[in-house]
């Protein structure tokens, strides 16, 4: 999808977020605006930033370039990241990723191109969800308490154009529409933000207050 | 005595993450008591009385911190304020900010809006990490919901202060949660470290006074307005008072958050996750995530806070407890996180740029049963050449599974070489040198 009229538009509006004269603050939403509307930051994208922010290309790309989530090559529909930090990694990750490299025909940031819809994979570090070992992220969207069968599961189910509903956070969309939403625009589906988010190892500690009597001693603030 | 979670309270409500639950459990109360009955000084004082030490993994005070703001109409004082909020949770093993403002992301609001009032900013900016849009959508949410209820905007609640806050997703860079080479990030640049002094507090963002403070840390805020400094304090060790929620992840029966108080030990901590997983034993831990020494069955009863973890030789960290047990090869997962840090490097600095590089080839060497007798020292020889000289602390951490493993167990480095691969996960694919 070309940038239009309007990508400037958005963009100008995520400056207008900053103090006065501090534009360039905008820089990362704005990356991630143009991965929305390209699905990677593409050489159109870099000039855009430039030209919106009033610096060089080269710094663009040199920001672009540093981060993991900015894509070089065209992301396919959706983003699959395995966890193989050392946690999710030793309890099954490292399989996980195998398998799924394997059965997708793809490596680290490839993009599958046979039969289906496209699908890119990454291996991730640590996603903040150790609790919910091994985990397993589309579009970010955690699918938590993995297997090596219910992540074959779950990329097969994509790649018949369905949409696996995660185990915490909202239905998915796709990869552009996330992108979208981590440039800083509200995600617009009504109910999006509502999605259930604290699963069994979340509330572990509260099902283990509620049980006994020897956690936390009273505050007059959790008194009110 | 009775149980009573401050951070985790109400998780477990319907709709936990709306205004209309926040209010009606007392929310926001802390904010309205500051506004009305407190001056900003006042506000920074209790906070300094309740012994509050920054959740990020330094445990820096916080109310000292927050004093450090030069305030008045000359020189850094007069320029504007900022309050940035470290959202960026990626230290392995750390996974308690992400369900924290999933579950109650008003409570990190409130904690903003009384630290803005304390340090007299006019401006919030939460760096979020970008891999967890869930968290974005709340905290969209959330933020929206304040500004309407006049939490946030112009004239917070008719006091005549101004408060604006950013939600501002990063890209995927481990170093972003520096502090430093966050306020590079949020400039706009590449994250990488700053060298200080100057620090943020004087010289921040935009050269201006800021204050960076953790999610947990702003979380922590309201209860210590409104139930006063004197009961926080009375939490937990005299010197790192309150609770902490801690982290347990791995090998143990059930992996989660667990808030307890400040100085709990990992026994008392595996009683509540019911131990550790049926038919094996504990064998190594982090009690703060991956750049803290790690720990063994020796230290079940080292209370976890700031500073008995460091008298035994490790750090508290972010409270970030990865378990592991004896199926599980230390020489495998030492590995995995020298290529994190490997790959995390900002390459700033040559020690940890260089010395990550050349610490996975020889780990990988070890792991795979192929190291020589020297490697074990060139391995320690590497991490004497970072520890301490490379320009930020992701350098200092990286050395920390290193050095610690080969402490407790130079063994199973040596059985790797003797038996000619690894003893214990032979079968099992390592995914090295991918990153
Ligand atoms: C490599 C590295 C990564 C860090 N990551 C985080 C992080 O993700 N979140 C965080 O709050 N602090 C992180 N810190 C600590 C921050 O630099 C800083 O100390 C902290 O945000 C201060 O907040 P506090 O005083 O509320 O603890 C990190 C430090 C280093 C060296
Ligand atoms: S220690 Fe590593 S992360 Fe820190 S500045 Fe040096 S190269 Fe960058
Ligand atoms: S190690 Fe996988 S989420 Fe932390």
């Amino acid at each position: 999808m070309p940038l239009t009229d309007q990508t400037r538009v958005d963009a100008e509006s995520i400056v207008a977020r900053y103090p006065a004269g501090h534009g360039r603050s905008a820089l990362l939403p704005m990356l991630h605006l143009v991965q929305a509307e390209e699905g990677y930051v593409s050489p159109a994208g870099v000039a855009l930033c430039a030209d919106v922010l009033g610096i060089t290309k080269a710094e663009v790309a040199g920001v672009a370039t540093f981060y993991t989530m900015y894509k070089r090559r065209p992301v396919g529909q959706h983003i699959v990241s395995v966890c193989t930090n050392t946690l999710c990694g030793l309890v099954g990750g490292d399989e996980i990723y195998a398998r799924v490299s394997e059965q997708l025909g793809v490596g680290h940031n490839e993009t599958t191109d046979g039969e289906g819809t496209p699908l890119t994979l990454e291996h991730a570090e640590c996603l903040a969800a150790c609790d919910y070992a091994p985990v397993v992220t589309v579009d970010y969207e955690f699918f938590d308490n993995q297997t090596v069968d219910g992540a074959l599961q779950i990329v097969e189910s994509l790649q018949r154009g369905e949409k696996p509903t995660p185990t915490r956070g909202a239905p998915l969309t796709d990869f552009r529409a996330t992108e979208r939403l981590l440039a800083g625009f509200p995600d617009p589906r009504p109910d999006a933000s509502t999605a259930p988010t604290a699963g069994t190892p979340t509330l572990a500690g509260l099902a283990h207050a509620g049980t006994s009597a020897t956690t936390v001693p009273a505050t007059p603030a959790a008194e009110d | 005595m009775p149980t009573t979670p401050m951070l985790t309270a109400r998780w477990a409500e319907k709709d936990s993450w709306l205004l209309s639950t926040y209010e009606r459990l007392g929310g926001y109360d802390g904010l309205r008591k500051a506004l009305t009955e407190m001056t900003p000084d006042e506000v920074i004082a209790e906070v300094k009385a309740s012994s509050l030490r920054g959740r990020g993994g330094a445990g820096f005070p916080t109310g000292m911190k927050w004093s450090f703001i030069p305030q008045g109409t000359e020189g850094q004082g007069a320029k504007p304020h900022y309050l940035v909020v470290n959202a960026d949770e990626s230290e392995p093993g750390t996974c308690r900010d992400v369900p924290l403002m999933l579950a109650d992301p008003h409570a990190l609001l409130e904690g903003i809006a009384i630290a803005c009032y304390a340090v007299r900013a006019k401006e919030a900016f939460i760096y979020v990490r970008g891999e967890v849009p869930h968290v974005v959508r709340r905290l969209h949410a959330a933020v929206a919901e304040a500004y309407a209820a006049g939490y946030f905007g112009t004239d917070v609640l008719g006091s005549g202060v101004d408060i604006n806050v950013v939600v501002h997703a990063g890209a995927g860079a481990y170093i972003c949660g520096e502090e430093t080479a966050l306020l590079d990030s949020l400039e706009g640049y590449r994250g990488q470290p700053r060298l200080k002094p100057p620090f943020p507090a004087t010289h921040g963002l935009y050269g201006c006074p800021t204050v960076v403070n953790n999610v947990g840390t702003l979380a922590s805020v309201p209860p210590i307005i409104t139930g006063g400094a004197a009961a926080f304090a009375g939490i937990g060790p005299e010197k790192s008072p309150g609770t902490s929620i801690y982290s347990l992840s791995g090998r143990v029966t059930r992996p989660g958050q667990y808030e307890a108080p400040m100085g709990t030990t990992l026994r008392e901590l595996l009683e509540m996750a019911g131990g550790i997983r049926e038919g094996h034993e504990l064998k190594f831990w982090t009690p703060g995530g991956s750049s803290t020494p790690m720990f063994t069955q020796e230290h079940l009863d080292v209370p976890l806070d700031f500073d008995s973890v460091a008298a035994a030789g490790s750090l508290n960290g972010t409270s970030a407890l990865m378990v592991f047990d004896d199926s599980d090869c230390v020489v495998r997962a030492t590995l995995k996180w020298t290529e994190f840090y490997a790959h995390e490097s900002c390459g700033k600095c040559t020690p940890c740029r260089e010395g990550t590089y050349w610490m996975v080839q020889i780990l990988e060497r070890l792991e795979h049963g192929t190291g020589t007798d020297e490697d074990l020292d060139t391995l320690l020889d590497t991490c004497d050449n970072i520890n301490g000289r490379s320009f930020c602390a992701l350098g200092d951490g990286a050395t920390s599974p290193i050095v610690s493993s080969i402490q407790y167990f130079r063994d199973e480095y040596v059985a790797h070489r003797t038996h000619g691969g690894c003893p214990l996960a032979a079968d099992q694919p390592v995914l090295a040198g991918a990153h």
